[in-house]
């Protein structure tokens, strides 16, 4: 099993989230988070005062497959949240020793 | 009856001037119009053969009614004494635009323009002035101001001290046709929101019980003697009311009584009391752009009541302030607003908005003096100079004028008074050239003369002088009694809790 942790344009969330629903992920995790990478913030001038903006809205998609799923999971997030334009954000894969659903105690890929 | 022909109709003509004031119905009009000639009749049999009438006659009768249309005095007439309707319905609808213009239209503009943690200490400011000057106004600010028996170019009267004898009838040192408690009301919501427009510059960082007695000694030290110089019956600067004024200048709705005397006191204030902590190197946002322009808006059209309610009646110079005010503001806004765009890359909602006012600000000393090509070239320099004042000088000179009332009071209000002096004009105000005022104390000559500007320089000198002594006086006695400055604690927590007990935006609790 993997985990993987994909940090989009928020504009890009509907279009991720189908992709890997057409693959049969049938869950996934969502978060509204800020940050910046290469893209950094923007300014803002009120008057006299300018201020920079560092963190940028993102969104987060915390999605955990199984291995056999994993290479298609990430070549759809890639294609569906490419814009090719700075900001397009980034996808981290990492291994997961375990899952358990609750309410069934099924374990393992199953449970995902 | 052949012989009073042209007179009746003249009457006739009168009194259907008049009722267009008084009665709406077009029928209500022609009825009463008919019995106005009926008992006319009458009046004219009676005049010609009992003699000695204890009754006016019917040309001074008549006259009161054309002096009613024509905003002069009323002397000897059956309506002597008494308030004109037209003329004390716009003057209380102006004293409303003008308190609207503090609650809420400065306290959305200005809270706006504040972070979150300090919206309410802005609300509460100006509640609380709003409160505190009408009582002030009440006890002896009115008098002080408006009054006239200390005989005193510097300061009113005690004529008036507990608003005594302040009716229904009018006060005719000042206006012919309004209450004088309608006049008194009016005049307070000035004395509301002059205070009000210092704190915009110490904002987020004086605590409240500060703010309050600042306003308070700050309104016997600067506010009430200036006003009085500049409007008082027998004030020194007074140069189209006052006969006597040794610097005849002219201040149609308060360039220098607000806008100069509040954005000066509000730089030296601003300067003593320090700048907020991590100012220039925590960001400072506006919280709600939303808010800040809901209360331009709001400034905008109170200022109507502002400018051309300084005419103090119903009439054509009201007319022309309301004119000359609406072509600076929107001049003033589009012109800021472009330049922005121009050398920042967007116009900004807080541009527009700082033009606007900044139009307004310098429109006001001249909406009753200058035509519509003067009040043009008025909104051009408002949009330029202020503009300039805070985004270039602000940034060089490192004060920190929270929300910009020094650039856009002070140097927008002392612009226009020098603006004033240059561009009015007598083709639409008379009381400029008037040989009873204008022609003794010397401003009809500086007028015709070409000189008017230089008294409107005596004029800004000593505004300033008043302006920044009386400040720093009154500063240094709050500052070494209860003190100036919320606690370096408190000013980051917000004003909002520490001095009100309370949070402006509570969501999800």
């Amino acid at each position: 099993m993997k985990k993987i942790e994909a940090i989009i344009k928020p504009f890009k969330l509907e279009e991720v989230k189908e992709a890997l629903a057409d693959l049969g992920i049938e869950g996934m995790t969502v978060s509204e988070v800020k940050g910046f990478g290469r893209q950094k913030g923007h300014t803002e001038i009120y008057r006299g005062s300018e201020y920079t903006v560092d963190f940028l809205p993102k969104i987060k998609i915390e999605v955990v497959v199984t291995d056999a799923l994993l290479d298609g999971a990430l070549a759809a997030i890639v294609k569906s949240a490419k814009t090719g334009k700075i900001g397009d954000g980034k996808v981290f894969v990492s291994p997961v020793e375990e899952a358990i659903r609750i309410r069934t105690d099924e374990t393992g890929e199953k449970a995902i | 009856m052949l012989i009073k022909n042209t007179t009746l109709a003249h009457l006739t003509a009168a009194m259907i001037a008049l009722c267009s004031f008084t009665l709406s119905p077009a029928s209500a009009q022609d009825a009463s119009t008919t019995v106005v000639e009926e008992k006319t009749t009458t009046t004219v049999v009676e005049t010609t053969t009992a003699p000695a009438p204890a009754e006016p006659s019917l040309e001074k009768r008549i006259a009161g009614l054309e002096a009613y249309i024509n905003n002069v005095d009323p002397a000897g007439s059956k309506i002597e004494a008494l308030a004109g309707p037209g003329h004390n319905a716009w003057m209380m609808t102006s004293a409303a635009l003008v308190l609207f213009m503090t609650l809420p239209g400065l306290a959305l503009f200005y809270g706006g323009l504040v972070r979150a943690k300090n919206v309410l200490s802005i609300l509460a400011m100006c509640l609380g002035l709003a409160g505190m000057v009408t009582i002030l106004w009440w006890a002896v600010g009115y008098s002080l101001v408006f009054g006239t028996n200390f005989g005193s170019p510097f300061l009113g009267g005690t004529e008036y001290f507990f608003l005594k004898g302040v009716g229904a009838a009018p006060n005719t040192t000042y206006a012919y046709w309004i209450s004088q408690s309608v006049f008194c009301i009016y005049q307070l919501t000035f004395a509301i929101i002059t205070p009000a427009l210092i704190f915009g510059a110490t904002a987020e960082r004086m605590k409240f019980s500060a703010v309050m007695l600042f306003s308070a000694l700050w309104m016997f030290v600067v506010y009430f003697p200036l006003a009085h110089m500049v409007w008082g019956g027998t004030g020194l600067m007074n140069g189209v009311w006052n006969a006597d004024a040794k610097i005849p200048a002219i201040d149609f709705a308060g360039g220098t009584v607000v806008h100069m005397s509040s954005g000066w006191s509000a730089l030296l204030l601003c300067i003593l009391l320090g700048r907020r902590v991590g100012f220039g190197k925590v960001p400072m946002p506006p919280h709600s752009m939303v808010l800040c322009m809901v209360g331009t808006g709001m400034l905008w059209v109170g200022w109507y009541g502002f400018n051309a309610g300084s005419a103090l009646a119903a009439d054509g110079i009201a007319a022309n302030a309301f004119l000359t005010t609406t072509l600076a503001a929107a001049t003033g806004a589009f012109v800021w607003a472009m330049l922005e765009a121009i050398f920042k890359g967007h116009p900004s909602i807080l541009g527009f908005c700082s033009g606007a006012v900044a139009g307004l600000v310098v429109i006001t000393p001249a909406a009753g003096f200058v035509d519509s090509t003067g009040a043009m070239i008025i909104g051009l320099a408002a949009g330029v100079v202020p503009f300039l004042a805070v985004t270039y000088l602000k940034a060089k000179l490192g004060y920190d004028d929270a929300l910009d009332t020094f650039g856009v009071h002070a140097v927008g209000g002392t612009m226009g008074a020098l603006l004033t002096g240059i561009l009015a004009t007598d083709s639409v105000n008379s009381n400029l050239v008037s040989d009873a005022y204008a022609l003794k104390n010397g401003l009809k000559a500086a007028l015709q003369g070409g000189t008017l500007w230089t008294v409107q320089l005596q004029a800004i000198a000593l505004t300033l002088a008043l302006a920044l002594i009386g400040t720093l006086i009154v500063t240094l006695i709050v500052k070494f009694t209860i003190g100036l400055r919320a606690t370096a604690e408190d000013e980051a927590a917000g004003l909002d809790i520490s001095d009100h007990g309370e949070e402006g935006y509570i969501f999800n609790k």
